[in-house]
């Protein structure tokens, strides 16, 4: 049986989900022998591949560019995971909902800086006026709350995914968990 | 035989149980280890049946009852945890992670909270419902206390524990609808308010809405419990 | 006071009507006074004089056909002027038993043939600020033979008899209610006048309360001699302030006559009367918020049971009815309940007035006996819909009812019919929609609505309406997709299964019976993007999405 074809992504989130991803450890060994990882921030490959079978996404859409991509995963994913609670709900990005993105904007580019105080408007992509969780975007399988999810709940939920066995997402982790 | 000892016998989730006369019907299922969900209810603060949490089907009636008022009667037969319950369970919790700014990760009472605890033994994974990201603000004025209105379910817990326990009154509910929000006296800021500083309300806050400034940053467990304990005595006076 | 007394009072009034060839009624009903019937009885008034005519002008209540106001009607020739201005006065009292002025005669027989009128017997016929006029009609005869012939019994078992229902939307039979009351112990009980109408639309009982005030008074203090009350409360709307004046005087007047206060008819019978004016809240018309309202507290529902008819008004038992319903008391107790019930359908008795508004020619207040089919009601009494467009639905029971469409027209007005199609008989509101109506944007009217005056104590409805407006809000931008739709169609189940008081169990009715016979309009929206109706302005969103 050929290996399974694992990408994971992330988009607005602080990376502590692909952290906790790591914290597997020697568990990741186990894992290896399972998925190959195809495309990741951990691995150089600039192009998401064609056909992935499973996708853990971390973070929210904030951009345009989040959303291009998000959508993009989700043509090439056979099972989409939302990893992480600002994936799942938006978490800390979407703090900045109630006041805007012109207000965050400032704060760091203006209010902050001593030096040519100025909103980048080249390179940097245009952020939505709302932050939202991925759902709103695309369709998402497997909804895996937590902040970050435990590396425990990252090996059980991928082995379950992987084999094909039961899984019981409230039974590993929550909101904020 | 007196009003207080007079037995009733009904069923609830095919089980065989009795009561007494006047009993809730979550009252009879508690004492029976049997678990409704609930958030507005407290032991020891009257009723608002407000929550919807406690919802349960009675045999013959097409409408859905509060188990927290609804009194049990002879030969009733009750469900908890059927499949429509169970759904609008699950759309009543999606409806308030969604109606304010829950941001679990970041709040002091992340681990110790009813609304999160209730998301997880509800099976919730995610929220459907778009969120609404309300502009509200944070009331820091009280010098041992905060209030954090994007946490606040308006479970007027708080209103009920000021005026029914500590007798002050200082809390209430402004606005309707959506626009509801829990005020200090005639929406002063809680600093400047007639609060007594006791910090019931604080304690019997199911969510990080109400929290003590001493435990920011740490993990928050609060303790309502005191609640029964205060009733017997009072009665006992 | 008793029958002779009354009958002696009754004459006077007769008489000194008799001393004129002609009455002259004019509308001052909210309505009429808003296009100045006021200066055109100014104008009557002069022109009488100035003539020499032998005519009385009379204020009255509203004529019902509100369209065309202002409205006189010249009797004893019944002859009906419409749109009538101050410099008509010169010709229409000129005209005075002579040919009556045929460029302002309102020629309606239809809309009138087809009505029966017991709640508005005595609306455009009576000075509603005259307690004499009403009893010249018959008034407070059923009081006084209640009070002096029969058992508070007798007069429930009337009422049962009947079959009348509550006016106010529920439907409840109005005997059961007063019977529950009636048992509940207790030396004190109230009796309150539900006045706190605030369905878009509807404005049946204002103008009961502006036409024929004394009339719910008497309902009322019939209502307490049968329950055992001693103290009545009625609860109005602020934003009815002439209903609120004419009420106050009539107070006044009856008490001065003896029919309110101590010792009714000199029979241990005490009943006093005090008004309450409601802020604005919609929730309010809820009766256990209503009694929340009047004891001073927040205006938010309470979980029955207790029922009112056990613990009410501060913690008393207490029989709540709407206007309409005490005003059916009166008529019921003269004519006994066997006449009421042999009017109207199998399990709706009497008649029910309706406020037809919309997209209808002939806008106003009509009663009809219950079972009347809805086409009758839009078609022959409503003369249709005007300007060469077609019908396109009827929306019954305010906020909590639902979408009729024109394959459904040919029902027979009653609680039950109207349920079983999914939507209410309501207090009264019937808007009429043509096809420049997008049913979708009407769904987001009325959730829309219930979202603003939601009290939000409870969750499905307070954060429920608010989500199906987002979404509906989706609809109508174009911007939803199917997951929206299904969305939706769950929260409509749970705010409606969820909710604690009946605002929040019907608000999603509009959105389903819409859903259910106008999904084509949805569909339209979602997949094509593109409103039928031409209402919803989609491009700016689909653009700016794209």
């Amino acid at each position: 049986m050929s290996k399974l074809k694992l990408a994971t992504v992330w988009l607005d989130g602080c990376s502590g989900c692909h952290m906790s991803f790591l914290d597997m450890d020697e568990r990741l060994l186990t894992l290896a022998e399972l998925v190959d990882v195809v495309y990741s921030p951990i691995v150089d490959t600039k192009e998401f591949p064609h056909e992935v079978d499973i996708a853990l996404v971390e973070g929210a859409v904030a951009s345009v560019d989040d959303e291009k991509k998000i959508r993009k995963i989700r043509a090439h994913t056979k099972t989409l995971v939302a990893m992480g609670d600002c994936a799942v709900a938006g978490n800390v990005p979407s703090m900045r909902n109630p006041i805007g993105p012109q207000a965050i904007l400032n704060r760091a580019y203006i209010e902050n800086t001593s030096a040519q105080p100025q909103i980048p408007c080249l390179v940097v992509p245009r952020l939505l006026p709302i932050v939202r969780p991925i759902h709103e975007f695309v369709k998402v399988d497997v909804f895996l709350p937590g902040c970050p999810p435990s590396a425990d709940t990252f090996y059980a939920a991928l082995t379950a995914l992987v084999t094909g066995a039961p899984l019981d997402i409230p039974a590993l982790t929550r909101f904020g968990a | 035989m007196s009003e207080a000892v007079e037995v009733k016998t009904l069923i609830i989730d095919d089980r065989e149980v009795s009561g007494r006369r006047g009993q809730t019907i979550l009252e009879v299922a508690r004492e029976n280890d049997i678990q409704i969900p609930t958030l507005c209810h407290l032991d020891g603060l009257s009723e608002v049946g407000a929550c919807r949490l406690c919802l349960v089907e009675i045999k013959g009636n097409s409408k859905l009852l509060p188990a927290c008022v609804a009194t049990i009667s002879e030969g009733m037969e009750v469900s908890t945890h059927t499949e429509r319950l169970q759904k609008h369970r699950r759309t009543i919790l999606e409806l308030l992670f969604a109606e304010r700014n829950h941001i679990c990760s970041v709040c002091v009472a992340n681990g110790n909270c009813e609304l999160q605890a209730l998301g997880q033994s509800q099976g919730l994974t995610h929220v459907r419902l778009p969120y609404r990201n309300p502009d509200l603000h944070v009331d820091a004025s009280h010098e041992r206390f905060t209030v954090d209105h994007n946490r606040c379910i308006l479970c007027t817990r708080c209103v009920r524990v000021c005026a029914e326990i500590e007798g002050a009154h200082v809390w209430d509910v402004m606005g309707r609808g959506i626009n509801s929000l829990v005020i200090t006296d005639l929406n002063d800021p809680w600093g400047d308010s007639s609060c007594t500083r006791c910090g019931k309300c604080v304690q019997v806050c199911p969510t990080g809405a109400l929290f003590d400034k001493s435990k920011v940053g740490t993990e928050h467990p609060k303790h309502p419990d005191f609640l029964p304990y205060l009733n017997m005595m009072r009665e006992a006076q | 006071m008793n029958i002779e007394e009354l009958e002696q009072i009754a004459e006077s009034v007769r008489a000194e009507n008799a001393r004129f060839d002609h009455e002259i009624n004019i509308c001052m009903g909210t309505g009429c006074l808003s296009q100045h019937s006021n200066l055109v009885k100014d104008a009557l008034t002069e022109q009488v004089a100035a003539q020499g005519k032998s005519a009385m002008v009379r204020r009255t209540g509203c004529m019902g056909l509100c369209a065309a106001g202002p409205l006189v009607l010249v009797d004893p020739e019944e002859t009906l002027y419409q749109h009538v201005h101050p410099h008509n006065a010169a010709a229409v009292i000129a005209s005075l038993g002579n040919e009556p002025v045929k460029e302002l005669q309102c020629n309606l027989r239809d809309h009138f043939d087809q009505q029966v009128h017991i709640v508005l017997e005595n609306s455009g016929h009576i000075d509603p600020e005259r307690i004499d006029d009403y009893i010249a009609h018959d008034g407070y005869r059923a009081l006084v033979k209640a009070l002096t012939e029969m058992t508070p019994n007798d007069v429930i078992q009337q009422i049962v008899e009947s079959g009348l229902r509550g006016r106010g939307g529920g439907g409840y039979p109005t005997g059961l209610k007063w019977g529950t009351v009636a048992k509940a112990g207790g030396d004190l009980k109230y009796v309150i006048c539900n006045g706190d109408e605030g369905d878009p639309g509807a404005f049946m009982d204002r103008s009961v309360l502006e036409s024929d005030p004394q009339r719910v008074l008497e309902g009322m203090a019939i209502a307490a001699y049968a329950v055992g009350a001693s103290k009545g409360f009625v609860y109005v709307r602020a934003e009815y302030p002439l209903a609120v004046a004419r009420l106050s005087a009539c107070l006044r007047d009856a008490r001065r006559r003896g029919l309110l206060g101590n010792n009714i008819c000199n029979t241990p019978f005490n009943f006093e009367v005090e008004i309450r004016l409601g802020a604005g809240a919609f929730v309010c018309g809820e009766e256990t918020a209503l009694i929340a309202s009047i004891e001073g507290r927040r205006g938010t529902p309470k979980p029955r049971p207790p029922y009112p008819a056990v613990s009410g008004l501060w913690g008393k038992p207490t029989l709540i009815n709407n206007v309409e319903t005490f005003a059916n008391i009166a008529p019921i107790l003269r004519n006994g309940g066997k006449w009421f019930a042999g009017i109207g359908s199998e399990r709706s008795k009497g008649t029910k007035v309706f406020a037809l508004t919309g997209k209808i020619k002939n806008t106003g207040l009509v009663e009809v006996p219950m079972g009347i089919k809805l086409r009758e009601i839009i078609e022959v009494i409503g003369g249709g819909v005007p300007d060469g467009h077609t019908f396109k639905a009827v929306q019954t029971g305010g906020p909590s009812g639902g979408c009729i469409p024109a394959e459904m027209l040919d029902i027979g007005v009653s609680y039950d019919a109207l349920l079983t199609i999914g939507s209410i008989m309501g207090s009264g509101g019937m808007i009429v929609m043509d096809d420049t109506s997008c049913m979708v944007n009407v769904a987001r009217f009325f959730i829309e609505f219930c979202m603003t005056e939601s009290c939000g104590k409870c969750i499905p409805c307070r954060a429920g309406t608010a989500q199906m407006y987002t979404l509906l809000t989706r609809i109508c931008e174009g911007t939803a997709t199917m997951d929206d739709l299904s969305l939706l169609e769950d929260l409509c189940s749970t705010v409606k299964e969820a909710s604690l008081c009946g605002l929040g169990q019907t608000a999603p009715n509009p959105v389903l019976s819409t859903l259910k016979y106008f999904r084509n309009e949805y569909m339209e929206h979602i997949e094509h993007k593109r409103c039928p109706a031409g209402v919803c302005n989609m491009k700016a969103h689909v653009e700016a999405l794209a």
